[in-house]
């Protein structure tokens, strides 16, 4: 069967792409848009190192066909700076040392940007539920709950 | 020798807490690990493996794969034209493709390269294998039973008894005195058999390489590693190339752990290059990376310990059962000798087994057969405090090693770091915190050794002053910032003009893999090292323009100045102006280090844990874990709590709920994060690093190795705290809510 | 002369002795004259050890000096991760 034809919108940039009828959109984004910062940890949804979010909404995007991002808004690790000025986010995890090889970084820091944006002042006990969804081997999470707690302050003085 | 030695001084830039260089890259999603590169033409590779645990291969029809559209090569090991000449190399050749037999589920017995996954995947299940199912062996102590399926003959070493099975391959017995005189003192003598089940690292990157090989044996790599000259050579003896021909390149790496300290799909990447004329991408799933890389040993051990009424141990025994999978390893060896080595002992003997099963070959995991070894004896010195109604750190400090202490593998200890840290968790709040119901403390110690190894680093004067540093060593835990620290400090700049990178197998000498908690202790040492050669030719270059002799200059905050109002009055020149004249005093400027740095020392930690047990469910929840650790000295205190907190939690994850899970037909059940289960951020409190200075001689900052000694006592201190908790002595790992219920039902 | 310990494993291809003495400067002598005095010492010795000086390890450096006053103990050749 020929290739499937989606046009979507990541980061805010109108994009399309040819995709097979079983690709995710991980793979997608990596192999055929060369967004690599989401990354393949378990293809199925359990260490969330490739989540993104779609219309605002935090899915593992190996959890998600290439094809159904028809018409959505995704965003990705690649879209949180802006510019060269970081999201909090990003600064606060330079700040703590929240990350030490890396590689759970961006699904941690796109999942914390969802969690703020629905929560603003999340307790020490909600945050480390919302992001149980992420595994990290590195650090003991002990550095990325401050990170986030200290961004979550941060973005509501600034607010 | 006298260089190396430690010198007290004042730290400008060691000790301070930068943002790591490489930040911004890892933040952004811009920094490329193992699987993130393309090349043009570049074809995907997989692996065909083993769905038995144990099977001699009869034959590989590959005729109808080969075909097939988009297939561009198929290999078997009959491609592997090589025959490596020792034992080490020949056993990872058929690790990564079997030869005659399959001996674990998931062994690769092929390969393809082909256009894309779909066609790949095709070719797969289009390769025709005719297997012998043969009979598997699982566990540790039945693999050792005289009529157990054995995997090869041959390898016993001379020191295994000639009637025990052939899977046994080593045995070692360290200590000194007579234990049986010892246990006649002892007012109790408590003896135990011991269980843990095999574990992962649980690295979140799969292994992953891009590999390029030519018919004319050049060939390029980029692949994540814990160490790309190790992959340069490793696969250069597999497979018969020159070293030299062979370029590889780091990527970032996301996690190691030691899993990624050997080769398992490299060569093979290397040989479906050649035979297809393009590059190869080789990636595991996780599901290849559970079942094909290199997972810890499990183990079976007895522990004998007598202690006296005041609690003075009189004697103390071990029998330590490994099995490493299919293939030679260590961990038993190393178990044996690590296990008593925080006390001083009149009488003690270890004996150390290392076994081979139906299970995927073993690689190092932090400190590679220190935890499990660790975990028995600490628990067993837990019993006994507690049957004799004595502190569990009391006691410990009374059985210390320290300065002078013969120590349970052999050699007198010179200053270490232990009592410090028993005395730092006495005095800390952790140790007095109030518990409540069903609510129990442990407590533990571990050690570890240090390594030295082969570094080579080189320093860059750049045209404009800043300063450029080639190192070897795959960074995994933010040791650029820690080169580029040492280095600024050494020539007394601001961080931020010293640029590290992890050069490739093309551009310096030899390097030791990133283990053993070698490199802010080795590369730190080459560094420190090439720094000071920088600064003598620079001071000679000013010693020139200025018609002065060179040991007429010193070198102060960053510049060169006459040493002394004799040796003539010039305003000192700094880095920028000796570099931009360069090439007028004698041609560009770098200093360079190479050494196989050795004299490393030990390391100890000491944990603490409270951990609260549902009687109902069995569950476990750690409330408070305090790790505290003798660093030397902790160039960037970040990293250092970083390692701390890491190893800890790995620490936790081994002891309450991972394991590896085998069917009666010896594959592997789990072989996914779901249900092989790692902590996650809602299991876990903050976890409160402690870390002590106490500076290893050895070094000229008293930098000692951190990365591996913090997962030594989690194992036991856990073990410990969930025993008291219970009310009931938990002897095998993991203790996963069914196991922590059948104890408290048995009791 | 250097006085080696030997674990206790080891020992047995050392006609039973713990401790056996070498007469060598450095750590390659050492080595070979183990070797020499005790010939079935030698598959261990072809496979690696570790040799603690004076209470620090020392793996390659054949050069490495060793006086008659140091304590020298032999180790499996050590591995980390």
């Amino acid at each position: 069967m020929s290739q499937i034809h989606v046009k979507t919108t990541i980061n805010g940039d109108a994009t399309e792409f040819l995709c097979e009828a079983d690709e995710t959109l991980l793979d997608v984004l990596r192999d055929r848009l060369d967004l690599t910062g989401a990354k393949e940890g378990c293809a199925s949804g359990d260490c969330g190192a490739c989540s993104v979010t779609l219309d605002g909404r935090l899915v593992c995007s190996c959890l998600m066909l290439g094809a159904e991002a028809e018409g959505c808004e995704i965003d990705t690790i690649e879209g949180m700076a802006d510019g060269e000025t970081l999201h909090p986010l990003q600064q606060a995890f330079l700040d703590h040392a929240a990350l030490q090889c890396g590689v759970c970084t961006p699904g941690f820091l796109i999942a914390a940007k969802a969690l703020l944006e629905k929560n603003p002042d999340p307790s020490e006990e909600e945050t480390r539920y919302w992001l149980a969804g992420n595994l990290c081997r590195c650090t003991g999470y002990d550095k990325i709950i401050r990170a986030v707690l200290d961004a979550a302050k941060t973005m509501r003085e600034t607010a | 020798m006298a260089k190396d030695e430690y010198a007290a001084r004042e730290f400008k830039v060691v000790g301070t807490r930068p943002l790591r260089p490489d930040g911004i890259d890892k933040v952004t999603g811009r920094a490329r690990y193992g699987a993130d590169i393309s090349a043009p033409g570049m074809l995907v590779g997989m692996a065909l493996r083993s769905p038995h645990a144990h099977a001699r291969i009869k034959s590989i029809d590959t005729s109808a794969a080969e075909v097939l559209p988009g297939v561009k090569a198929v290999v078997t090991r009959a491609d592997f034209t090589h025959q490596p000449e020792d034992n080490a190399t020949a056993d990872i050749l058929d690790n990564c493709m079997a030869g005659e037999k399959a001996l674990y589920d998931g062994h690769a017995v092929a390969a393809v390269a082909a256009t894309s996954r779909n066609a790949a995947l095709a070719a797969l299940a289009a390769i025709k294998v005719d297997y012998d199912v043969l009979p598997h062996v699982m566990d540790v102590d039945d693999a050792m039973k005289p009529g157990a399926p054995v995997l090869l003959r041959g390898r016993k070493q001379e020191s295994v008894p000639a009637e025990m099975s052939d899977n046994v391959l080593t045995r070692t017995q360290y200590g000194h005195g007579t234990p049986e005189e010892g246990f006649k003192k002892a007012d109790l003598v408590i003896e135990r058999n011991f269980k843990t089940a095999a574990t992962h690292q649980g690295y979140i990157e799969p292994h992953a390489c891009l590999a390029t090989l030519g018919a004319d044996g050049q060939g390029d790599m980029w692949v994540c590693t814990q160490g790309h000259y190790m992959v340069r050579n490793t696969c250069a003896a597999v497979l018969g190339l020159d070293a030299g021909n062979l370029r590889v390149t780091a990527s970032e790496i996301g996690g190691g752990f030691g899993g990624k300290t050997t080769v398992f799909l490299e060569p093979t990447a290397l040989v479906l290059s050649r035979k297809s004329g393009r590059p190869v991408k080789m990636t595991m799933t996780r599901d290849e990376v559970f079942r094909a890389s290199g997972p810890t040993a499990s183990t079976s051990i007895d522990i004998k310990i007598g202690m006296t009424r005041d609690g003075k141990i009189t004697a103390a025994t071990g029998d330590y059962r490994y099995q490493n999978g299919a293939y030679e390893a260590m961990n038993g060896t190393l178990g044996a000798m690590t296990g008593f080595a925080p006390y001083d002992l009149e009488h003690v003997r270890t004996t150390g087994w290392d076994v081979v099963t139906n299970r995927p070959k073993a690689a190092a995991y932090r400190a590679p057969g220190a935890p499990m070894a660790a975990f028995a004896v600490e628990s067993v010195i837990d019993e006994l405090a507690r049957e004799l109604g004595l502190d569990p750190i009391d006691v410990r400090l009374k059985n210390a090693a320290r300065e002078g202490t013969r120590s349970a593998y052999g050699p007198t200890y010179p200053a270490i770091g232990l009592e410090a840290t028993l005395e730092a968790a006495k005095a800390h709040p952790h140790w007095a915190a109030p518990l409540g119901e069903n609510q129990g403390r442990g407590v533990a110690c571990g050690f570890w050794f240090n390594f030295g190894g082969d570094t080579c680093v080189s320093l860059m004067i750049n045209p404009d002053g800043t300063v450029s540093l080639s190192e070897g060593n795959p960074d995994i835990g933010g040791s650029r910032a820690s080169m580029s620290m040492m280095a600024a400090e050494e020539l007394g700049i601001p961080m931020e003009q010293v640029r590290t990178i992890v050069a490739d197998t093309a551009s310096l000498g030899q390097n030791e893999v990133t283990d053993g908690s070698r490199v802010t202790f080795a590369v730190g040492l080459a560094t420190i090292k090439a720094a000071r050669h920088a600064i003598e030719i620079m001071k000679e270059r000013a010693a020139m323009t200025w018609g002065i002799e060179a040991d007429a200059v010193e070198w102060v905050d960053g510049a060169a100045q006459p040493a002394g109002p004799n040796a003539g009055k010039f305003p000192p020149m700094t880095i920028a102006e000796i570099a931009a004249i360069a090439s007028n005093t004698g041609g560009p400027i770098a200093g360079h280090h190479e050494v196989t740095a050795e004299g490393a020392g030990v390391s100890f930690g000491t944990h603490i844990a409270d951990t609260e047990v549902d009687p109902e469910t069995g569950a476990v929840k750690v409330l408070r874990y305090t790790v505290i650790q003798d660093a030397g000295k902790a160039v960037h205190p970040a990293y250092v709590e970083g390692q701390l907190q890491g190893g800890a939690v790995q620490g936790i994850g081994w002891a309450l709920n991972e394991e590896y899970v085998y069917g009666a037909d010896g594959t592997l059940q789990n072989p996914g994060f779901l249900d092989y289960r790692i902590p996650v951020a809602s299991d876990l409190p903050m976890i409160d690093p402690v870390i002590l200075e106490i500076p290893n001689p050895g070094h000229p900052y008293g930098v000692r190795g951190v990365g591996e000694t913090g997962i030594v006592p989690p194992l036991a201190a856990l073990a410990n705290a969930v025993s008291r908790a219970a009310g009931v002595r938990l002897t095998s790992l993991p203790m996963s809510p069914p196991k922590v219920l059948a104890a408290l039902k048995e009791a | 002369m250097v006085a080696v310990r030997l674990w206790g494993s080891l020992a047995e291809f050392a006609d039973g002795h713990r401790e056996v003495d070498i007469a060598a400067t450095n750590l390659r002598e050492l080595l070979d004259g183990l070797a020499k005095a005790h010939p079935a010492l030698k598959p261990q010795l072809e496979r690696g050890v570790s040799v603690s000086i004076d209470g620090r390890i020392y793996n390659d450096t054949w050069a490495t000096p060793i006086s008659e006053t140091s304590e020298v103990v032999l180790l499996s050749r050590l591995v980390g991760g």
